[in-house]
């Protein structure tokens, strides 16, 4: 199978935590539920301090479409509704439950459903109530993207199984112990967007994903394929095209091109949720790097702390000097371990000296391999030159500025180390505060 | 919520992604670049003997004590460990006639750091490659030391004292096969290196192997020196001395600097377009202006000039070609 273009091949690092099977983490004593786990409105809280809550309780909610409800997920007692540290945004307000070491069910959970007898408006229902969003990392709401407007016309579902960021190993295990849960939640989202094609993309240095895969979705509409490796696989774009052949258009989405992605976790949340009546309370995610212990796939409470993942893996190893929430090529580092894990953490890295770069940033010597790295075909060596001079807009207008996903890949084969990520963040952000500001003028 | 066991954390690096890298450095390119040419350093430095060793280390001392001097002034970070200006200085030497006067190498490698490097504000910023430029200010300062090519002391087969490209330019071919002692005597000499000319130019194959490692690498294109080297071949055939077609192509192909040139200036990635279509442009470019250099112009030899005046058009080319944007095609 012919590649897309562009990409690079670091090393996977998945043989740390490779052959170890999930497992599930102890009750927490307590959590921080942060109230920003998603994309769109905010959410407000629903409980009080002091108020008791039971596991799956909806504790915050919001009366917008593009929103993430957020449920308790431990049972015990709300201790405070304040400002913590955040993983991905600094800091968030924050729900904090002290457990009471029952961990019981809210009120009529679990249930027992069967999710064919459901009509596509409740399955769609459901899923909204749950709060689930995308667990790759995006967190975009999934009741979202699974109701594309009128004028989109869906056809094909796609899974993406490919987990191209090294060290990750949480959707790989999750693939080979919840294959049954996996097939169901993909059954439930193609009945949602009523589409007769499913695809499941998986890069092929995980054959055994690739062959539980096929064996469980064997005489489905889904076709499960075997991808080549290489970073960023996973990114929707790359998904879409090496699976389809359909390039999504610049400044387009999936749905463009009549597709819609969703990851492992976020399937299997589906699947829970319509099956067991079950919101999105935890996840699966990878806990690995050269300063862990003993690195594990972990299934734990959103709201459980980084700290206490560690602790569940032996703690350090060696000297600490990264933190990464994700991770390596896209990842958030982190200037704490009290940060609560959400809904979006694949994956927490503990790093010491042997896997952190502390190269110096120094000129442009143009030597291309950025040009050749970029899956979106631009010019990051020019980005970043335009970025370092502050022409905003000329990299935007001229050098397609705005179509950089952020995978990293050029960075990652600079030899003059240069933070080019950062160049394109910094003028992108620019561009923004530009148009708003062109926005208020019209206004008046 | 900042508890004191977070506040002992923050020796924590906090940077922004990507967080691992590929482990590509500048060093490292330029060492590697230095080292393919070693094998036609190390027969310069037998054919040509004590001549050509003392113009290398010169333009390499000079070079590299430029660097040194310039950047202490500029009160910069000294980069001499880099690699690039001992590759710089390396380069100038290998385009020089071995005898060459000592302080001419010296000023021509000077110049080439300091003015053609870091006037424009250092590695990367350069347009145009240094060594040639420290060439061809030399060329103009001093252009009949630049083009007297003492007879060889250490290679007792080789009797002129001129390059080849000059008996054909002042000669003509005829004369050129009587020195050499017909074609195929011509060739092996050409191949191997065993003829007159710049330092580091003679020997076609040594180049060739060292290119091929930078190609297997990922440092050079291949499709540089191929475009580059084939244009110079194909024009001097079309255009011979007889009449079209009638041009000898395999001995234009490893005359001269070509070689050289082709493989380790004409791919130094500063100053060459960043795109593979942009460099095969450019390689067409400089391969079309040697050739007519060679055939029309009034040097014998056009490798370098047609180099520079290719160099002023990267930024250009890099404009107008772009790489094939993701999301084009539906
Ligand atoms: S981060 Fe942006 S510019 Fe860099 S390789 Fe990825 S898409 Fe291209
Ligand atoms: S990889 Fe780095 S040094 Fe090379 S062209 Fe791109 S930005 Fe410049």
């Amino acid at each position: 199978m012919k590649s897309f273009h562009g990409g690079v091949h670091p090393d996977d690092s998945k043989k740390y935590t490779a052959a170890k099977p999930i497992e599930t983490a102890p009750l927490p004593e307590k959590v921080i539920i942060p109230l920003r786990m998603h994309i769109g409105a905010p959410v407000s809280p629903v409980v009080k301090k002091g108020d008791t809550v039971k596991k799956g309780q909806l504790i915050a909610r919001s009366d917008a479409f593009v929103s993430g409800n957020i449920h308790a997920s431990i049972s015990g007692k709300v201790a405070e509704i304040a400002d913590y540290p955040h993983s991905v945004f600094g800091s968030s307000m924050s729900i904090v439950i002290e457990s009471d070491g029952m961990d019981a069910w809210a009120e009529g959970i679990p249930v027992q459903r069967q999710w064919e007898k459901l009509d596509a408006k409740e399955l769609a229902g459901i899923i909204r109530e749950a709060g689930i969003v995308g667990m790759g990392g995006a967190t975009f709401p999934t009741h979202v993207k699974l109701a594309p407007p009128p004028d989109k016309k869906i056809d094909t579902f796609i899974l993406n199984g490919s987990e191209c960021e090294p060290f990750l190993t949480a959707d790989y295990r999750s693939m080979l112990e919840y294959a049954e849960r996996i097939v169901t939640g993909v059954e439930i989202a193609m009945k949602v967007l009523g589409v007769n094609t499913g695809y499941v993309g998986i890069e092929d240095n995980k054959p055994d994903a690739v062959k539980a895969l096929q064996d469980a979705f064997n005489g489905t509409r889904v076709k499960v394929v075997a991808l080549p490796t290489k970073y960023p696989q996973g990114a929707e774009k790359m998904l879409i095209v090496m699976l389809t052949g359909r390039e999504v258009p610049s400044g387009g989405l999936p749905m463009d091109v009549g597709t819609v992605v969703q990851n492992v976790g976020t399937v299997i949340a589906i699947s829970d949720a319509v099956t067991k009546g079950i919101p999105l309370i935890e996840r699966v995610l990878t806990v690995s790097g050269s300063a862990v212990k003993e690195p594990k796939n972990l299934l734990v409470r959103i709201g459980s702390t980084f700290a206490d993942a560690l602790n569940l893996c032996g703690g350090l190893g060696s000297e600490l000097v990264k933190i990464i929430s994700g991770g390596p090529m896209m990842g958030f580092a982190q200037s704490t371990m009290d940060v609560p894990v959400i809904k979006g953490t694949s994956g927490i890295l503990f790093l010491n000296k042997k896997d952190v770069n502390y190269g110096k940033e120094s000129a442009c010597i143009h030597c291309g391999r950025c040009v050749e790295a970029c899956p979106m075909g631009l010019n990051p060596s020019m980005l970043s030159v335009l970025g370092e001079r502050r022409l905003y807009e000329e990299a935007k207008e001229e050098y397609s500025l705005l179509d950089c996903m952020e995978c990293g890949s050029c960075v990652y084969v600079c030899p003059a180390k240069r933070n080019i990520v950062q160049y394109i963040r910094y003028a992108k952000a620019q561009n923004a505060i530009q148009a708003q500001k062109e926005k208020a003028k019209v206004a008046v | 919520m900042v508890n004191e066991e977070s506040l002992t954390m923050n020796l924590l690096t906090v940077s922004p992604s990507p967080h691992i890298t590929s482990g590509e450095s500048i060093p490292k390119i330029m060492w590697t670049v230095s080292a393919a040419l070693a094998p036609a350093v190390i027969f310069a430095a037998l054919h040509f003997g004590v001549p050509a060793i003392t113009t290398m280390l010169v333009g390499i001392v000079s070079a590299v004590a430029t660097e040194y001097l310039v950047q202490i002034i500029r009160k910069k970070e000294v980069t001499i460990n880099d690699g690039s200006a001992f590759l710089t200085g390396l380069l100038l030497a290998m385009c020089l006639p071995p005898d060459l006067p000592w302080y001419m190498t010296a000023s021509g490698s000077c110049l080439a750091i300091a003015v053609a490097k870091h006037s424009m504000g250092g590695l990367g910023y350069n347009i145009f490659n240094p060594a040639h430029i420290g060439r061809a200010a030399l060329m103009v300062s001093w252009p009949v030391a630049m083009t007297t090519w003492s007879k060889m002391t250490t290679q007792v087969d080789v009797v002129s004292s001129a390059t080849p490209l000059n008996i054909l330019k002042q000669q003509g071919y005829a004369k050129l096969l009587e020195t050499f002692g017909g074609a195929p005597n011509m060739y092996k000499a050409m191949f191997l290196g065993t003829r007159n000319g710049s330092i580091g130019e003679t020997s076609a194959i040594l180049l060739i192997l060292g290119g091929l490692f930078l190609i297997y690498k990922g440092y050079v294109k291949w499709e540089v020196p191929a475009v580059m080297i084939g244009t110079v071949g194909l024009l001097t055939w079309i255009f011979g001395p007889s009449g079209l077609f009638t041009g000898d192509a395999l001995f234009h192909m490893m005359a001269g600097g070509l070689v050289l040139g082709a493989f380790f200036m004409a791919t130094d990635m500063v100053t060459i377009p960043i795109t593979r279509k942009g460099q095969i442009i450019f390689a067409l470019g400089a391969g079309v202006l040697t050739a007519l250099i060679r055939l029309k112009g009034g040097y014998p030899e056009g490798v370098c000039y047609s180099i520079l005046l290719m160099n002023c058009v990267t930024p250009l080319i890099d404009r107008y070609v772009k790489p094939k944007k993701f999301g084009a095609r539906r």
